[in-house]
């Protein structure tokens, strides 16, 4: 092995790829967070009464689970395009990751919604509250504590495909910034070998956290 | 906007990225199944800190976006002095991402399996491998199986990634006509038709297995 290993050109440029982290994570959180809110969309509407609703959903669902998410973001952002609708990287790969996020999300919260007993809707409509009322104070809340796991799992993979932003050319995130310091240097082992050290310590943390979270919402 | 200037030669272009994508995930599930039943079962019968140990090496490759595993690798095995095509890279990095997933619901499928079951087979005389193959293999299987079929599905669909280092599979091959024919959409329609067609029947006949074997 005659390779002489460079780090210090990584270590000079740390501060932006710690800046890229803050952009990969926010990534992460804002699927994250479209994902479960159009997630919760499609689980009520696959098991809601309206027809139609529920065959948009099932397709949804079944697309976003069985194309890659690659594919996915590819075709938003190269596929839009036909449609006249030019969005930039950083949207596309925001918008490609909460397609999928949803889709599998939905399928996590009919299950949740399932495991919530009936006789607690019935309950809050009986005392009076209106449907969506009922949804929102007694639903809600109880799913979220049951799915609290799962979704945490979603985001911490959510964090590992904005790695996927390379491939449209997203270069602010933790993977652009790596990127676009290794084709300056072509030390390509060590920039990456920094930046998944990066991406464990992101992982890592978000579980903490959502560990000390939970240990502070769920308690009685 | 969908005046076809795709030809069928370009539709063929694809199917044969579809085979090299379908070969990929062949070897990642084979490598990647061997890898992780055998430390599946390393992490289930090990005692204590051994067992942990390896259950914290392979969280790394859990944590570690799949893009920056298949781009580390490649760049390390030319340090090393290997020299590998792409496609073998992509394999290795591919089955062992699996095996780190595999080890997991092997583990998981291996205690499911009742202490009380196995102890009864090893007092009735049974070997420890009798024990493993006619006790433990079957009853695990049942739990495990509906498991590794999602994974052996999220393989094929990871395998997509290693476009990024030259492999020609089916996203990188729509690529390539998408930049001559200018249709993306028509294009990428076409590959996420052919990904969806591997996908789903596997897919639903997962779901069938495992509502079929709760049912027991």
């Amino acid at each position: 092995m005659n390779y002489s290993f460079h780090w210090r050109p990584v270590f000079q440029v740390m501060p932006e790829m710690l800046a890229g982290c803050l952009v990969t994570v926010e990534i992460a959180a804002l699927s994250t967070v479209i994902g479960v809110a159009i997630g919760v969309a499609l689980a009520l509407g696959r098991t809601g009464g309206n027809r139609a609703a529920a065959a948009f959903a099932l397709a949804w669902i079944e697309f976003g689970r069985n194309t890659p998410g690659l594919f996915q973001i590819y075709l938003v952002y190269f596929g839009l395009g036909s449609f006249g609708l030019h969005l930039n990287s950083y949207a596309a790969l925001t918008a490609g990751i909460a397609f999928n996020n949803a889709s599998y999300l939905a399928e996590t919260f009919r299950g949740g919604l399932r495991a919530i007993p009936s006789t607690q809707t019935r309950a809050a409509r009986s005392l009076g509250m209106s449907a969506p009322l009922a949804f929102r104070l007694i639903m809600l809340p109880q799913l979220f504590r049951i799915v609290y796991y799962p979704m945490v799992n979603q985001m911490i993979l959510s964090v590992l495909m904005t790695a996927l932003g390379l491939t449209v050319g997203l270069d602010t995130d933790l993977a652009g910034v790596t990127q676009h310091f290794n084709v300056l240097t072509y030390r390509t082992f060590e920039y990456f070998s920094v930046a998944a050290a990066l991406y464990y310590l992101i992982a890592k943390a978000m579980m903490l956290t959502s560990r000390v979270v939970a240990w502070r919402l769920f308690r009685y | 906007m969908f005046n076809a200037s795709v030809s069928f030669h370009d539709v063929l272009f694809m199917l044969r990225g579809a085979g090299v994508t379908l070969l990929l995930t062949f070897w990642a599930v084979v490598g990647g199944t061997t890898l992780g039943v055998l430390f599946g079962l390393l992490r289930a019968s090990a005692p204590g800190w051994p067992s942990f140990a390896l259950g914290a090496v392979l969280d790394v490759f859990r944590s570690v976006p799949l893009l920056i595993q298949i781009i580390l690798v490649n760049a390390f095995a030319p340090i090393l002095g290997f020299d590998v095509s792409a496609f073998t890279i992509a394999c290795i990095v591919l089955a062992v991402y699996g095996a780190a997933y595999c080890t997991e619901i092997v583990r998981a499928s291996v205690l499911a399996v009742p202490q009380p079951t196995r102890r009864a087979a090893r007092s009735l005389g049974l070997t420890w491998a009798d024990d493993l193959t006619a006790i433990v293999f079957p009853i695990a299987l049942r739990v495990g199986l509906p498991g590794w079929i999602g994974l052996a599905l999220g393989l094929m669909k990871d395998s997509a990634l290693v476009l990024w280092i030259g492999v020609i599979e089916l996203l990188r091959s729509s690529q390539i006509v998408v930049t001559r024919t200018q249709q993306p959409l028509l294009v990428l329609g076409i590959a996420g038709a052919i990904y969806f067609l591997i996908s789903f029947p596997i897919a639903r006949a997962g779901a069938w297995f495992e509502r079929r074997w709760q049912d027991q």
